[in-house]
């Protein structure tokens, strides 16, 4: 067997004098700034290329980048996510993709891409959702990074992330580092789940997908946008029923491209082309490669002080507009007690186990610490008993006598709302 | 890595997972339980079970469309209310804000759509349709046109139209029990 080559106490045939001398700068000594729990040396370089597990969501244009600055600055078990193929319109900025990989899974190809070029990195691909996948495959890793554009996917990941937090389990709880681009804007910040604002906390703050007035679209087109929509929301369902328009089936967008341009034509606009066409069905925002290098770098940084604390990481927000000249600004989004996913009440709550629901909501009502008043309750994916609409009250009224026992199961939970409740409540019931 | 969890508060401990209901059916049962309707309105839900689906039926009291039972589907999907529900008229109805596809003109269904607004909002903005058909948002510009030119024609094919008669050529729908 030949020997490996050993370097400053590692073994591996991957490692070669001054492979991490840069990165070794930060990790072999503390600075004035860097965390009390940072211990300099060995330990902290072990942990970011032995055992550190990072996974990395999407890997399209912030993806790409995120894998390649993660690899480079030392992390080994790297695994990535994504459900899209490669699109020859990717190759301008997704610079691990070639013309021959069109067609291609784009986790696949930038596994293998980065194994090729990056010696002794792991990068484990997922070629498909992430809603594929269950508490236990996100419980493996310590750190999740998103490169998404998807709002959609972000709300589920971040929503999953929350719901994993386990207070006997301090493994369960993963930082979350998201990026997100627009033009010549982003974004990225840090999520300690259920610690810091979630990604739900700040929803309100997002740009709202474009849309125009439904009568302009349908009396005075000015702008080829308005010709689109006009064939996607007017035309798509007169001509096709309940047939459900897929924005990902290059057939369909054609038809829309046709109809979008008679219609161009009918009003004299200029503009409308395939690409429009699907640039504004699926929403597709501008991506300009040099803003995801920027968002990619920063996401990567902080990975990099979560993983060995070796310096302070944001808290937690850091804003990147580059539309007027270049303007950035770092503040702490804080928590929202409304906040569907990490905000509202949590209450662990004892009950006979052949108590009514009626007698639950009594003693819902009765305590002083909630303060409810009218309460609808359910548990994930059934009614308990609904105060409103009329329909749903008589639907869900027989429920009120039924024992609590035999709608949810021991430990289970229970989703409260009220309209004295500015949030929601969550109940976790133990039947005695 | 960082010692996270020493940031938790304590208070949290206590609080175990939490129900793994989405946040778009927490805010939906929200909004829901807490419709305050007039008379006017009413929810129907074809599966109970089901809260991302519905029709409203509106029957107005007043205006020159009272008498009638207007139905609208409402479809939420799970990015709401991030997205705004998606909502359409049933029937064919002679309506300025409103298209022969069911189609509807109201500002909050699109462009002004806001994840506080919710499921009343939109409700109560639908109704007003009603009261105040509105000539400058025209989806039917028949109907639109009629309104502005001649208010008395407007309102008496608002009727014929509600009996399930037809106006220049387009059979609507009989919206009256
Ligand atoms: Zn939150």
């Amino acid at each position: 067997m030949a020997a490996a080559a050993v370097v400053n106490g590692t073994a591996s045939s991957s490692e070669w004098e001054g492979r991490y001398y840069h990165v070794d700068q930060i990790l072999d000594r503390s600075g004035p700034r860097t965390d009390p729990s940072f211990l300099a040396g060995d330990e902290v370089k072990e942990f970011l290329r032995e055992k550190c597990k990072i996974l990395v969501i999407g890997a399209g244009g912030l993806g790409c980048e995120i894998l390649a600055n993660l690899a480079l600055s030392g992390f080994k078990d790297i695994h990535v996510i994504d459900m899209d193929t490669i699109d020859i319109s990717n190759l301008n900025r997704q610079f691990l993709f070639r013309q021959k990989d069109v067609g291609k899974s784009k986790a696949i190809v930038a596994a293998e891409f980065i194994m090729n070029r990056v010696p002794g990195v792991k990068v484990t691909p997922y070629f498909g959702k992430i809603q594929d996948k269950d508490e236990d495959y996100y419980m493996q890793f310590n750190l999740i990074i998103c490169g998404l554009d998807s709002v959609e996917a972000r709300r589920w990941i971040n929503a999953t992330l929350v719901n994993m937090v386990d207070s006997d389990n301090p493994e369960s709880l993963k930082p979350l580092i998201d990026g997100g681009t627009e033009g010549f804007k982003g974004q990225a910040r840090v999520i300690l789940p259920t610690v810091t604002s979630c990604y739900e906390c700040s929803l309100d703050m997002l740009n709202k997908p474009t849309a125009f007035p439904i009568c302009t679209i349908a009396n005075t087109p000015r702008l080829p946008e308005h010709c689109i929509e006009w064939a996607s929301v007017l035309e798509w369902p007169k001509v096709h029923g309940d047939k459900k328009l897929d924005t990902d089936n290059p057939e369909h967008i054609s038809w829309l491209y046709q109809v979008a341009a008679a219609r161009a034509k009918e009003f004299k606009i200029e503009g409308v082309t395939y690409s429009l066409t699907q640039g504004v069905v699926k929403n597709i925002i501008p991506a300009i490669a040099s803003t995801n290098a920027i968002i990619a770098a920063s996401c990567c940084n902080e990975a990099f002080k979560i993983a060995t604390s070796s310096a302070a990481y944001l808290n937690n927000y850091f804003m990147l507009i580059g539309t007027d000249g270049v303007y950035s600004y770092t503040f702490e989004h804080e928590k929202r007690d409304d906040c569907p996913v990490c905000g509202g009440q949590s209450l662990a709550i004892t009950v006979n186990k052949e108590w009514t629901v009626e007698r639950l909501i009594d003693m819902l009502i009765e305590r002083q610490d909630i303060q409810v008043k009218k309460p609808s309750l359910s548990t994930p994916g059934k009614q308990i008993y609904f105060q409103a609409p009329p329909q749903l009250e008589l639907a869900t009224r027989p429920n009120l006598e039924k024992k609590i026992s035999d709608l949810v199961p021991d430990g289970g939970e229970i989703t409260v709302t009220a309209t004295t409740l500015p949030f929601n409540l969550s109940l976790r019931v133990k039947y005695t | 890595m960082i010692k996270i969890w020493s940031m938790k508060k304590n208070e949290d401990q206590a609080a175990k997972k939490r129900p793994k209901t989405s946040a778009a059916q927490i805010r939906v049962q929200k909004d829901l339980t807490e419709l305050d309707l007039p008379s006017t309105m009413q929810t129907k839900f074809a599966d109970e079970a089901d809260i991302l689906n519905f029709e409203l039926i509106i029957t107005p009291d007043e205006g020159m469309y009272k008498g009638g039972s207007f139905e609208f589907s409402f479809n939420i999907n799970a990015n709401y209310p991030h997205e705004p529900p998606k909502v359409k008229c049933k029937q064919v109805i002679y309506h300025p804000n409103v298209d022969l596809e069911g189609n509807v003109c109201l500002n909050i269904l699109r462009e002004d759509w806001k994840p506080v607004l919710n499921l009343n909002s939109v409700m109560v903005g639908l109704q007003y349709l009603f009261l105040e058909p509105n000539a400058d948002d025209p989806l039917n510009k028949e109907a639109a046109e009629e309104l502005k030119r001649n208010r008395e024609q407007f309102v008496y094919n608002v009727k014929v139209s509600m009996r399930g008669g037809s106006i220049k050529g387009v059979q609507y729908n009989k919206v009256i029990p």
